[in-house]
């Protein structure tokens, strides 16, 4: 996810974080991880936070169909309406929830590209609650870039990326950005501003 | 967007935008839970001078779906009746800590006079003749859910009390805005004396343009506004210009029928036809719940962006 406290448009590239295949190893790993602490997949649904958390919450689920032959239900999730930053910038919904199966007694897993903050994490778990009771929540990201606000982890992590924050993690997916998947880092030009580490 | 206070403020972009979001809204009124927190410690105060029950109530459920505080303000039981002039009461509810104010009022122009006396937004709920720009979005977008996003080249027929009617000029404007192609159909007598400025067609046979119309959008004869005889009596109106079984019949049969309410049935619309499937009026009411939301959401939930 790019956030908003990027110092200025003028980012230069700092290294590439995962190319094509990386990405396809991560998410599979994940995939790998999810049946073996669920026990198998009969229970879990997964659900994206938009944007590219839905993309790579279907490539989980393709994964999992793979290996073990369960088709784990799919769904999307818009966490606009229940943000805490309404009030400091223009929070527009990103796509329509749609979670195609009552998430009561089943373990979800919240998947998203980026956990930096733990906001949107926040708002999925009340957003999550207002549409039932899952048994347990989970969560699933690509990237762990650090920086948390809030007392949230991942359960499942594609990569743990150390940032500054004054960097910016850029996840670009083939069916979501087109062309090729990458994770990339970038930073500010001037490496003399130095910020103190976290 | 700091208020609504008429749909000529908009750009078509706005327009599309709230109708963007307001599909969102429609969506959360499905839930079990219709309801979310984006907008708690909000407070707004619904201000209605004039007698309303779906405008009032759908505002009010809008504000609440949004988990805003919300009062209501009822002219009767408030210092109205002591002689309180507008100006005093506004800036009495304003100096309680306020965010928004839903102002609807028998003069034209009231809600921007009071946007120009109290910091809070101010949201045009219906001004006398002038506008009722939440009704316009409401119908556009009950238009969208039956013809999809585009209106360009629908034909649309407002009939009835054009002069007198706030609905007739906030929908010319919003739906001319987003291409829709409007014929104005009425007695001479129930026209603006100036249609300068209006891009619309004018005219007063109904039945000429029946077979070709997308939508038949009727409006009230707002009998308590009709001080002078414009028309010689409301069997005569009907006669010409009501939307009787007869004329539903010619109709095409994917024609749609829309209301703004309250109904005169048997007036300018006939009861069996307001009830029939071709009829909207049903879901222009649930639907005003959503664009109501949208309005509040846009109004009150977009903070200036944070500089880094």
């Amino acid at each position: 996810m790019v956030r908003a406290d990027v110092t200025s448009g003028r980012l230069v590239l700092r290294a590439r974080v995962f190319d094509a295949d990386d990405l396809r190893r991560a998410h599979t790993r994940i995939a790998h991880e999810i049946i073996e602490r669920n026990h198998g997949a009969d229970a879990v649904a997964l659900v994206g936070l938009y944007t590219r958390g839905v993309a790579i919450a279907r490539r989980i689920a393709a994964a999992i169909e793979a290996f073990e032959g369960t088709a784990v239900p799919v769904g999307a999730l818009d966490v606009a309406f229940y943000r805490d930053d309404i009030n400091l910038r223009s929070v527009q919904p990103l796509g329509p929830t749609e979670i195609p199966i009552d998430v009561s007694g089943r373990t979800v897993v919240l998947v998203d590209d980026v956990l930096y903050t733990g906001r949107t994490t926040r708002a999925a778990l009340d957003a999550l609650t207002e549409l039932g009771r899952p048994r347990a929540v989970q969560l699933a990201v690509l990237i762990d870039r650090g920086h948390r606000e809030l007392p949230i982890r991942a359960d499942y992590v594609g990569k743990n990326l150390p940032t500054k924050t004054t960097e910016d993690v850029r996840v670009r997916l083939a069916e979501v950005d087109g062309g090729v998947d990458s994770v990339e880092l970038w930073g500010p030009r001037d490496d003399a501003v130095e910020e103190a580490p976290e | 967007m700091k208020h609504l206070l008429a749909i000529n403020d908009l750009t078509r972009a706005d327009l599309e935008g709230l109708l963007d979001l307001s599909e969102d809204f429609v969506a959360i009124t499905q839930r079990e839970i219709p309801k979310v927190p984006a907008l708690r410690g909000k407070v707004v105060v619904s201000l209605f001078y004039e007698d309303s029950t779906r405008t009032r109530i759908s505002f009010e459920t809008a504000a609440k779906r949004l988990s805003c505080d919300v009062m209501a303000f009822t002219v009767g039981s408030s210092s109205v009746s002591k002689g309180e002039s507008l100006r005093d009461t506004v800036q009495t509810i304003a100096a309680m800590g306020i965010d928004a104010v839903v102002v609807r009022h028998r003069a034209a122009g009231t809600p921007h006079r009071i946007a120009s006396w109290i910091d809070a937004s101010i949201v045009n709920a219906g001004d006398g003749r002038h506008e009722h720009p939440t009704q316009a979005l409401l119908d556009a977008l009950t238009l969208r859910h039956h013809r999809g996003r585009d209106l360009d080249g629908l034909q649309v027929a407002i009939v009835g009390d054009i002069r007198h009617s706030r609905v007739a000029r906030s929908n010319v404007a919003a739906l001319t805005m987003l291409g829709a192609d409007v014929t104005l159909v009425a007695p001479m007598t129930l026209l603006p004396e100036s249609l300068e400025g209006w891009p619309v067609r004018v005219t007063n046979d109904l039945d000429s343009i029946l077979p070709d119309l997308d939508v038949v959008y009727l409006l009230r004869i707002q009998q308590e506004r009709l001080t002078e005889a414009l028309f010689p009596s409301l069997r005569e109106y009907t006669a010409r210009w009501g939307l009787t079984v007869e004329r539903a019949g010619r109709l095409r049969p994917d024609a749609l029928v829309m209301h703004p309410g309250p109904m005169n049935r048997g007036v300018e619309i006939a009861a069996e036809v307001a009830e029939a499937p071709s009829s909207a009026i049903r879901e222009q009411v649930t639907n005003g719940v959503a664009v109501r939301m949208a309005v509040l959401y846009t109004i009150l939930g977009s903070g200036a962006p944070v500089a880094a």
